[in-house]
């Protein structure tokens, strides 16, 4: 595997879930553009990157449903 | 929960068995040995047999919260863990046979455990390919279009026997992980008990679901409407989750769980609406939309991948837990739908008429 794991302690991670959402875990804030905070239920979310979510920001599945396909993430080994 | 009513001889015995003082009667103890046997031996389906899936049940609510006026001592009472293990290598073996069937062909699943180093992407990717095709008659889309009051009412009933204790028979398996794997799911279980908000824990939402329908929310108050196979679904996962040895299964179990979650959760919320219900009753539904898309990418690759990347000869027995959850679960909607279709109650006792 050369794929990161998850870092004890990293103040926030971000994981780019091949074919699905963005999974962000950790310290941080969603906002609007203008500041104010969007309603958020737990620690880790997943951030719709599909478009098809009925309940943007977050991720509902639905990029199962029109066979989203993101391709894979090239890696920091394979750019250097 | 209260003492659920027998089913036949072997869950009658056991139950009477458990009124009285642990150890104190050897005999009928060595005699519900025999009789379990006996019945294991000649049933047709032990996954819809009544009286055995009963009898397994309480075994094992023994672990859980227990059975009122059912002495705590008898948990761990070497008698009836014999008995536990007579009926369980019947039930696992039924199981692995409705699995294999589900599963259909082997597909690449063999070929990254052949090589011995599965990668917790693939096998992410082959869960997720499980669940896509999930195929067979869908309680969803029925409940989301058709479903009268009542039968919603069924529905939660079904649901009740787990949903009221939510999560439970996977955090068995936490003090068996180490690792990427136990961190992925104390993170999920985190917000299956409501992220430490009593209020918001599943079981709880799903109670105040079953209040806004005028239903009993206490747990296990309706294990003796529903059929065998409906406790066969929830005997499973405590089958799975109190068996280190089928730590596999139970990680293949949650990842399928969370993967076939959201969008019928959406198509249940609208069911719920449809006849009018708002946010109260819908919320559990509601946040299962939202939380089982971040659980499916958590448990399909950080949990079960995590687990075959660290144990790969586990593979097999996530994906035996991952296609038994979709075989069993398959059985118990094709009964709710057809007894609904035909017009019937899916409960083995209907429900009395609303007052
Ligand atoms: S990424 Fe999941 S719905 Fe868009
Ligand atoms: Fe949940
Ligand atoms: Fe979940």
């Amino acid at each position: 595997m050369d794929h990161e794991t998850k870092q004890p302690g990293d103040p926030s991670s971000v994981v780019l879930c091949p074919d699905g959402p963005i999974l962000i875990r950790g310290d941080f804030e969603i906002v609007t553009p203008s500041g104010d905070p969007v309603p958020r239920h737990r620690n880790t979310v997943a951030l719709c990157r599909c478009g098809a979510s009925a309940i943007k920001p977050y991720c509902d599945g639905s990029h199962k449903l029109i066979k989203f396909r993101t391709g894979v993430p090239s890696t920091v080994d394979e750019d250097s | 929960m209260k003492k659920p009513e027998p089913r036949g001889p072997v869950s009658a015995e056991l139950i009477d068995l458990l009124t009285r003082r642990p150890g104190a009667d050897g005999a009928a103890q060595t005699e519900l040995l025999g009789l379990v046997t006996e019945t294991a031996r000649l049933t047709d389906d032990i996954l819809t047999d009544d009286d055995l899936q009963l009898a397994l049940f309480c075994l094992y609510e023994l672990h859980y919260g227990g059975l009122e006026g059912v002495d705590d001592l008898w948990e761990w009472e070497p008698g009836l863990i014999a008995v536990r293990r007579l009926l369980e290598e019947p039930f696992e073996q039924a199981l692995r046979s409705a699995a294999l069937v589900a599963a259909g062909p082997p597909a690449d699943g063999n070929n990254a455990a052949a090589e011995g180093k599965p990668d917790s992407d693939a096998v992410a990717e082959m869960l997720f390919a499980l669940a896509a095709q999930d195929g067979g008659p869908s309680l969803s889309r029925y409940v989301a279009k058709k479903a009268t009051i009542e039968q919603l009412s069924e529905f939660l009933i079904h649901k009740s026997v787990y949903q009221l204790k939510e999560a439970d028979p996977h955090t068995w398996v936490i003090p068996r992980l180490t690792g990427r794997p136990k961190a992925a799911l104390v993170e999920i279980q985190a917000d299956e008990y409501g992220g430490g908000r009593q209020h918001r824990m599943h079981s709880a939402l799903f109670a105040r679901t079953m209040d806004g329908l005028g239903l009993d929310s206490s747990y296990g108050s309706y294990v003796d409407a529903v059929p065998a196979v409906a406790l066969a679904s929830v005997n499973m996962m405590s089958l799975f989750g109190l068996n280190r040895r089928l730590r596999g299964a139970i990680t293949g179990h949650l990842a399928i769980y969370e993967m076939t979650s959201s969008r019928p959760n959406h198509l249940y919320g609208g069911g719920f609406r449809r006849h009018g219900f708002g946010a109260e009753v819908t919320e559990y539904f509601d946040e299962h939309v939202e939380a089982d898309a971040v659980h499916e990418q958590i448990a399909g690759r950080d949990l079960a991948g995590g687990l075959a990347e660290a144990e790969p000869e586990l593979l097999e027995d996530i994906l035996f837990g991952a296609t038994a959850a979709l075989a069993i679960d398959a059985r118990l909607t094709a009964h709710i739908v057809e007894a609904w279709q035909d017009g019937r109650s899916s409960l083995r006792t209907p429900l009395p008429a609303p007052a």
